[in-house]
């Protein structure tokens, strides 16, 4: 399963601007609350949490070093 | 729930105890569970107890008036937090979240009072470790006077990527790293990218492969 970005609802009011910046359609809204589908075409490009206003989308990182 | 005996022994606080003295130990320490995002302590508020992390991570950090954060450290499995309040009883300095589901032991603030007076070994380990945490904060602050946001992420994913501290180690956003090193997410992301165009880093979906680390200390400023 790809990584996708994760929502807090609790966090999430609703105002869709994640949507208007995907451009993958990995996400909707669901009474009034965003929901991630997940999609092989979603490429992480973090935009969706650099214009959440509330901080209800995370878009993790795991940091390691290239082996060998 | 039981307080685990073998996990006290991986506590900082309570290093070179006899088993006796951690049973006495045990005797105080309360189990609690957050979940994730979930405020444990907030700014302010009386510190009542000192708590170590058991499982997942959490985050102390400063919130200032226009609501931007400022993560002062993550704490790990075998962590403490909430210490100093609960040594100098003024207000806690600093809130602390759940970055994700957490356990943690929590020891009241009366009790460690007994305990230190009870057991001088721990005594030594808590000067110990304050000393290890004005480091931290010695570093934070060298961070943020003297090196570039380029530098303080290369910094900062050096740290990341070499500190192996089992399985808790915690995945972060560019919101968490700008928190960390006192910028903003809009800048972290530049930053990520200038270092992926130098070669440092491939940004591999989720993940951040650190590619030359030769690169990332030059421009971290820490050239060996």
């Amino acid at each position: 399963m790809a990584q996708m970005p994760e929502i807090i609802r609790e966090l999430c009011n609703g105002c869709g601007l994640c949507i208007t910046v995907c451009s993958c359609k990995g996400l909707v809204l669901i009474d009034n609350v965003a929901v991630v589908i997940e999609t092989a075409e979603c490429a992480y490009c973090t935009e969706c949490e650099a214009v959440c206003p509330t901080g209800a989308i995370r878009c993790p990182y795991e940091i390691v070093v290239e082996e060998g | 729930m039981s307080v685990d005996i073998e996990f006290l022994k991986t506590i900082p606080y309570f290093q070179g105890l006899g088993l006796a003295e951690l049973e006495a130990i045990k005797r105080f320490v309360f189990e609690k569970s957050f979940d994730a995002n979930e405020f444990i302590v907030e700014e302010g508020d009386p510190g009542e107890a000192l708590y170590f992390v058991v499982s997942g991570v959490v985050k102390a950090f400063k919130t200032s008036a226009e609501g931007k954060e400022q993560i002062l450290r993550l704490i790990r499995p075998g962590e403490s937090f909430n210490d100093v309040p609960v040594f100098d009883s003024e207000p806690n300095v600093a809130s602390a979240a759940a970055m994700g589901p957490v356990v943690l032991y929590g020891i009241s603030k009366s009790d460690v009072g007994i305990i230190l007076r009870d057991h001088p070994q721990v005594a030594a380990n808590v000067v110990k470790v304050l000393a290890g945490r004005v480091r931290h904060f010695i570093s934070l602050v060298e961070d943020l006077s003297f090196r570039n946001v380029l530098g303080r992420v290369a910094k900062l994913l050096l740290e990341y990527a070499e500190n192996r501290t089992g399985p808790e180690r915690p995945h972060l956003t560019q919101q968490d790293m700008a928190a960390m090193i006192g910028t903003a997410r809009e800048m972290v992301g530049r930053s990520l990218k200038a270092l992926e165009e130098k070669g440092a880093i491939r940004i591999d979906r989720h993940r951040i492969v650190l590619t030359d680390k030769r690169a990332l200390r030059g421009t971290a400023g820490e050239l060996l």
